[in-house]
Order: structure tokens, then sequence, then C-alpha cells
């Protein structure tokens, strides 16, 4: 359970454990933690405590709160922030996590009863999106698979290479994404083209994903993984060739110097030291 | 539908010992169902599957047999949303039910995602925290908002979405299904448009996957869905895989007017 340390000029005062869904602090002795001092306000701050979470809010206080040497209205308490009320400091440590079993903490749980409390919708945070993401330390027990992937569709098009007709040049588009890649780097994969009007060409595979090909004529995908690259085939009735041998619609892990062929153009995937 | 293309993908993760989500689509109606369930032991599983079940069947029959007179062009949205609404009523009476009647059920629940696409809208109805996203000219857009504890503490202004990242409350639901005698879904209406993307997924993908990669793996691999979707799942193992994680995606390939049941033909005649 998250506790506070009370402290003055350094000395230790007292610890407080944050038991209580609301523990107040202020110089009136109804508080939960009372600091007799002038500099206090009667009711200071609250800490609102929801299972291993805290929130400090300050309650319009004359001489305000900082945590860690910035004053606040709200905040949501971290590990060894330094909360400062006048000349007293409140060090917040929460040691519970390390506790816990992570599944456990991990399981869906219903809050309360929904009727009662739930937000109403407004229209306006309906288009707002949210981010819950929390990069996780790559876990060093998983295991290399090899990818499923399912067929493409049976029906798929393929304008640009009718009969006869030569096939365009293979651009390589480099799918867009702004966000790091929560996936940590095996080497840094590249492909050199080899022949075609690109040819000599590198392209770095820094992303997680990057498309090889041309939209609606053939299309391969080089996914970056913890494991490795792979390559597997996303549009287009041909499928790459990879060493000489066609691919199906599987996954299949490149190796150093593997030599792809994507619509008539050869390129040769290495891994830069 | 054929103007409708849906592919779906559910794994356990690399942590669980068992798949406790849930999903059902039907291409024919245009309608995805995705439950998230929870409670000990195997109730998660019962839950979330007693939902999908329910509610698709539920909704398979009344779209086909009373829909296109009773939901037909001008109320259909409206008609869409009473529908979904009595049938997650229907499902949430029957889940609490069984939790209520057999002990080792006692708790259990589920979040619910239901998608219904006619006359093309989508009409979405949602309890807790698995969502709906839309991918639209090259952008992914939430379009559900999630009842949870950690979206009350971002409205309240607790917490910055940067602070909700290392929240330790995660996973707190302020509504599911099954839990109480009765629960309020949370339905809205849009229109469809050739081309959209939806994404319907439990928390297993947008806790593991940032919403920046599951964007860029819409714009690379929408060409295939299938593989979009099972990529989907594969980067959230490769991040960890923490939780279940169930994706769907439908991919709208042209309008989905209503057909114009005969009882609407009968009646122009007389116009």
């Amino acid at each position: 359970m998250a506790k506070l340390i009370l402290s003055l000029d350094g000395q230790l005062i007292k610890e407080f454990t944050l038991s209580k869904e609301r523990t107040t602090i202020g110089r009136k002795p109804h508080n939960d933690i009372q600091i007799d001092n002038l500099a206090i306000s009667g009711e200071h701050a609250v800490i609102m405590t929801i299972l291993n979470d805290s929130f400090l809010e300050d309650l319009g206080s004359t001489n305000g709160t900082l945590v860690n040497g910035q004053p606040v209205k709200k905040h949501f308490l971290q590990g060894n922030d330094i909360i400062e009320i006048g000349k007293y400091k409140l060090k917040y440590v929460n040691e519970t996590p390390a506790i816990m079993s992570k599944a456990d903490f991990e399981k869906t749980m219903v809050l309360r009863s929904p009727a009662a409390s739930a937000p109403k919708p407004d229209a306006k945070a309906l288009t707002d999106t949210q981010t819950n993401l929390e990069v996780p330390t790559k876990s060093s027990e998983m295991t290399a698979s090899t990818p499923s992937t399912a067929t493409p569709p049976a029906d798929a098009t393929l304008p640009g290479i009718a009969a006869g007709a030569k096939p365009d040049p293979v651009t390589v588009a480099v799918a867009q994404s702004a966000s790091t890649s929560s996936v940590t780097t095996p080497g840094g994969g590249t492909i050199q083209i080899l022949s075609g009007p690109n040819a000599g060409r590198e392209l770095s595979l820094a992303k997680p994903l990057t498309t090889l090909g041309k939209p609606g004529v053939q299309v391969a995908v080089i996914a970056k993984r913890p494991q490795g690259y792979f390559i597997t085939h996303v549009e287009g009735a041909q499928f790459p060739v990879l060493n000489g041998k066609t691919l199906d619609s599987q996954a299949h892990q490149l190796g150093d110097h593997d030599i792809i062929e994507l619509a008539s153009v050869k390129m040769e995937f290495f891994l830069k030291p | 539908m054929d103007s409708l293309e849906i592919a779906k993908a559910t794994h356990t993760g690399m942590v669980r010992s068992h798949n406790e989500d849930s999903i059902a689509t039907d291409t024919e109606i245009g309608l995805v169902v995705l439950a998230d369930g929870m409670g000990g032991y195997n109730a998660g599983e019962v839950a979330s599957g007693i939902a999908t079940a329910l509610i698709s069947s539920e909704i398979r029959e009344a779209m086909l047999n009373e829909a296109p007179a009773k939901i037909d062009t001008a109320t259909g949205s409206s008609g869409a949303t009473t529908l979904l609404r009595a049938t997650i009523a229907k499902a949430n009476a029957s889940i609490f039910q069984s939790a209520n009647s057999q002990p080792q059920y006692a708790g259990m629940g589920t979040t619910l995602v239901t998608a219904l696409l006619f006359n093309s809208q989508l009409t979405i109805a949602h309890i807790g925290d698995s969502r709906c996203y839309r991918y639209r000219s090259g952008k992914l857009e939430q379009i559900t908002r999630d009842h949870s504890l950690l979206q009350e503490q971002i409205d309240s202004g607790f917490l910055t979405r940067e602070a909700a990242k290392r929240s330790q409350n995660k996973n707190l639901v302020t509504r599911a299904l099954g839990i109480e005698p009765t629960v309020e879904a949370e339905i809205h209406t849009y229109p469809a448009q050739e081309g959209d993307i939806y994404l319907v997924c439990s928390d297993g993908l947008n806790d593991m996957v940032e919403d920046d990669d599951i964007q860029m793996t819409l714009d690379a691999l929408g060409a295939n869905l299938e593989l979009a979707a099972e990529q989907l799942v594969q980067m959230a193992n490769d991040n960890g895989g923490r939780d279940n994680i169930s994706v769907v995606l439908i991919k709208v390939k042209k309008d989905f007017p209503a057909n114009e049941g005969l009882f609407a033909k009968f009646f122009s005649w007389f116009k």
C-alpha cells in the first residue's frame, strides 16, 4: 500500500499509509494528516486513492501545493514524488506493484455499479482518441514462431500486368508512421534494388512494416519483428519469389543476402551490422 | 451483403492461459459482435460467449424477418438503435441470470461492441473498454469512448493521455454486460462511406499497439484485410501480448442502401 513520509528540514516526522479513499491534509485537527503550522490552510489538500493509484488535489489553499518543485492543482502521484506544503515535505512511496502478480492486476474488472455512475456521453469527446499504450519491456522468453497469415482474396485483380504488357517498374513505398516502433531492432535490415530503373538504391527497413511493389498490381510487406524480418504477400495474383522459389501466402523469415523478386524486379535483403 | 468484407482474428496472447474474448461476424446482414469477458475460472468465456451467440442470432433473425419493414429507409437509424438496445437488454438479463443462478459463474460479465451496418449507416453500441475505430482517408479515429475509470480520470482532468499510459488502473471498466439487472449501452449512428475500414477490438490490441502503428498497418495492408487482422494480433503479441487480443476489420467496398422491401414497393404503387 502506498504511503506518505512527512518530514521537515530533512527530519522525518511521521509515516502515513494511504488506506482510505480520501486522505485529507490541513492545519485543522479533523484532517487525516494534520500539520499544525500557520502556512498550512485549514483544509489544504486531499489525496484520492483508487486501488494502486493516488491523486493529489489542492483544495484552494492560500499558499499552494508543490510537487517536485512545481505548483499543482491536480496531480497523478508517481512513486517518490515530493509534495511540498509550506516548509513541510511529504514523500509519496508506492511499492505495491512489485509485489502484486502482474497477471492479476491486468485482469479486467468492473469498478462499480454502472447505472449510477456511468458518465453521460458527450458528442465532443466521442471524436477524441486515446492511447493506452505502455511500451512493455521486451520479454526474453518470447519464442520465435512463424506467424500464420491468411490466404489473400482469390478475386484479387491484376490490372497492371495484362497479357504481354510490360509491368511497371516496382516502386518502393515505405509505410508512413510517425510512431516509434515498440519492436526492438533485430539488426538493421536493408533492401537493395538489383535490377530495373531503381537499381542500386537502398531502403532501410526501419519501420515495423514496409510495403514493396505497386498497389493494385503486386504488393508484399516486410514486417520487422523481435525475431527478425518476415516477408508476406499482400495483393496481386503473382506471389513474390524468394531465392528462386515462389512463396505461398504464409510469412517467410528473411535471411541475410536473400534475393527477392517482385513484379520482375530483383532485390537483395541484407542485415547491416 | 457483397458490399462488405469482414476479417477477424483472435488470440490468447502471450501471458493468459485461455481466451475470454469472443467474436461473431455475419457478412450477410452486416453485423459484428465482440465481447471481452471477465470473471473467475472460465466464467469470462461463458459471459462473452453468451453475449456474442445471443446477440448475433437475435439480430440475424430480426434483420432477415421483420427488419425490412420495420427498419426501412426513413427510420433506418432509429430502427437499428431500437433493435440493438432490445437485444443487448436481453443478453444482459441472460448473463445476469446465469451468474446469479450458478455459483461458478457468480460475478461474470463482459464488455461489448456491436456494429450493425445497414442502409449505408453504421450503428455502434458499446459497453466497457472494447473499442471501435474508423479508418477513413488514411486517418484512424476512435469512435467509441471507453467506459473505464481511466477515461473518467482523463475527462475530469486528473490524468493527461500521457499520464494515463503509466496508470496502474488500466483495466477497470465502469460499465459491463451482465453485472447488474439492467445496463445502458451507448449507441450512436454514423454514415458509412465507400472505402471506410472499421476496426472493432478488445483492449488486448489497443493497450499493446499504439494507434499510429494500427493506422500504419491499415495503410500498408488495407488491401488484404485478413493479413491486416493477423498483423495487428501479431504486433500485440510481439509487444508482450499481456491480454487476449481480438480484432475484427470491416471494409465498406461500396455503399449499401437498404433494399426497398416488398412492403415499401407495394406502397409506392399508390403514390
